[in-house]
């Protein structure tokens, strides 16, 4: 399969001197769903900011599609499509004339531009709002139109922003679907995003970018495969007291209260086993949960690391 | 881009700039009427009428080109500056530095926005003096090319005026400090042969001057410059601010980091 992006050591320092980028490599296969996570001002927007042109890089160089972005401005360009973190439309246009004027910018005629913008705001759910002011959207829905005009000219690789940050939990799962669905019709995501449930949710590859260094660059398989251990909270009805001692080699638990536990496994050992062992002991649970999602254990972790290391 | 491409791209622009200045025509083709009517009543009527004669017109028929021309040069300014400035301060300017149009493109489709609103200002304001005073055009190819060229080169500083402003003090700095003070004492009111010769040879280094001059040439047939050497300094002014402009959106100056 074919690299939609490539990235090699791309360097940005801002004009006060801070070291955003500090020459990160990146590849990103064709057809992915790829994950770039990182704490504020870890450097992911400014790497895509290099991406769309909107940031001048110090040094590395970025392909799209093998083709250079300094050589094959047009081609490259045309390939992309961008959904920024912020809002960046102009608040006083119509909805359908956003989406249509960006077609416009990318050399659509009048009669395809109108199409492509009444297929993607009715299926990003904003047809209906096509004559209102820009302005007068949701959050949500001025998420969703500039994903709708991000995608007009159909691009291969598209890139979001924290696209869902600040949207409802309903709306965030139906654009979850929405980008799933491209993404198996085949156009390349990457996404950077603040919640790691989406990434663990939507992506097969996964960066983590921290202080303008890459510090994980793996599969989402591999990199939940490296977690030691996952914390669960179990609820019972009963009441429970004093310590409970599991026989099972490295699981342990700890009475957060007299009707809940948070249980440790390690990786290897089966839930059958603990579960097995609950029951002996006569607890009845009554519900279970993670207590942390495991992406964001790792995360912090891997940032933890990285910390430590430098 | 292929060419179609490019003029598709390059309509949008335009389209979207006359689109935003009609949508706020209250603020865009109303004040500039008003002002040149009271323009026609107080200065060409009531204080004309005791001036008489100036450079052997009437003082109205004297002053009409040269206060369409303002109108102008201020709308074509204005136009450019405050919407390229505020899609820079709503960060819509992204959508199109994304987008793979050539920046001649998009300077074009700009200064053809400002050319746009220009001209339809001065349509009004022309529309309007035939209220005050009987127009002919002696040269009509010299009054159109001289008011082409003229908005040309003030959307283009417009341009060059919304790259550098960082807010919106930094637009209403120019054309109230240099635009409003080149173009009173650019001869729109007076003629030259008024002045010493020490202030003849200043407003010989105001260029409004030459552009108000050979404009009144193309209306009335007389000018107090050479109109050649005006159509050079039009010409100079186009390609220099022209070539500033590319070379500040390929740099990014002012919207890229």
């Amino acid at each position: 399969m074919s690299i939609a992006i490539s990235i090699k050591n791309l360097q940005k320092t801002y004009a006060n001197g801070f070291e955003a980028l500090k020459g990160i490599s990146l590849e990103v296969r064709q057809g992915d769903f790829f994950a770039l996570l990182g704490p504020n001002g870890a450097g992911k927007s400014t790497t895509i900011g290099v991406i769309s042109t909107l940031i001048n890089r110090t040094g590395g160089f970025v392909e799209v599609f093998g083709r250079n972005v300094d050589t094959h401005v047009y081609e490259t360009k045309l390939d992309l499509g961008i959904v920024p973190q912020e809002v960046n439309f102009s608040l006083f246009e119509r909805v359908g004339n956003v989406v249509i004027t960006q077609a416009g910018y990318y050399g659509l005629n009048r009669k395809l531009a109108k199409e492509r913008t009444e297929k993607y705001l009715r299926q990003l759910g904003l047809w209906e709002k096509r004559n209102d002011r820009s302005r007068t959207l949701s959050g949500g829905m001025k998420r969703r139109l500039m994903i709708a005009r991000a995608l007009v000219h159909e691009p291969r690789l598209l890139i979001l922003d924290e696209p869902t940050a600040g949207v409802d939990i309903e709306l965030r799962k139906s654009m979850w679907d929405f980008l799933t669905e491209i993404n198996a019709n085949g156009t390349t995501i990457i996404l950077t995003t603040h919640y790691l449930e989406e990434a663990e949710q939507l992506c097969r590859n996964i960066a983590i970018i921290d202080n303008g260094e890459i510090v994980e660059n793996t599969s989402m398989k591999h990199l939940l495969a490296a977690l030691d251990s996952q914390v669960f909270v179990l609820d019972s009805r009963d009441a429970m007291s004093g310590p409970i001692d599991f026989s099972l080699e490295g699981v342990y638990a700890n009475v957060v209260d007299e009707h809940s536990i948070e249980i440790s496994v390690p990786a290897g050992i089966s839930l059958n086993a603990v579960f097995a062992e609950i029951n002996a002991k006569g607890i009845n649970i009554s519900s279970m949960r993670n207590k942390s999602n495991r992406l964001e254990q790792l995360f912090l972790s891997r940032l933890q690391r990285n910390v430590i290391e430098a | 881009m292929y060419g179609n491409h490019k003029l598709i791209a390059f309509e949008t622009i335009v389209v979207k700039e006359i689109r935003r200045f009609a949508r706020i025509w209250l603020q865009t083709l109303v004040p500039p009427a008003i002002t040149i009517v009271l323009y026609f009543v107080i200065f060409g009527n009531l204080v004309g009428r005791r001036i008489g004669e100036m450079a052997g017109f009437q003082y109205m028929e004297f002053i009409v080109p040269g206060l369409i021309m303002m109108s102008v040069i201020q709308n074509s300014y204005s136009n450019v500056v405050s919407s390229f400035f505020s899609q820079k301060f709503q960060r819509s300017v992204e959508e199109l530095l994304v987008s793979p149009v050539p920046n001649y493109v998009i300077l074009s489709g700009f200064v053809v926005g400002g050319m746009a609103r220009g001209l339809a200002v001065g349509v009004i304001v022309t529309s309007l003096s035939l209220m005050f005073a009987d127009l002919r055009i002696a040269y009509p190819l010299v009054t159109v090319s001289v008011i082409l060229l003229t908005s040309i080169v003030f959307s283009l500083a417009g341009f060059v005026n919304a790259v550098f402003a960082n807010s919106f003090d930094d637009i209403s700095i120019i054309p109230t400090f240099v635009l409003a003070p080149l173009i009173y004492l650019g001869g729109v009111f007076y003629s030259v042969e008024l002045l010493s010769p020490f202030w003849q040879a200043v407003s010989a280094l105001n260029p409004i001057f030459y552009m108000v001059n050979t404009f009144r040439y193309g209306f009335l047939g007389s000018s107090d410059v050479d109109i050649v050497w005006a159509f050079l300094i039009l010409g100079l002014f186009s390609v220099v601010l022209y070539s500033g402009c590319i070379w500040l959106l390929r740099h990014g100056t002012g919207i890229r980091q």
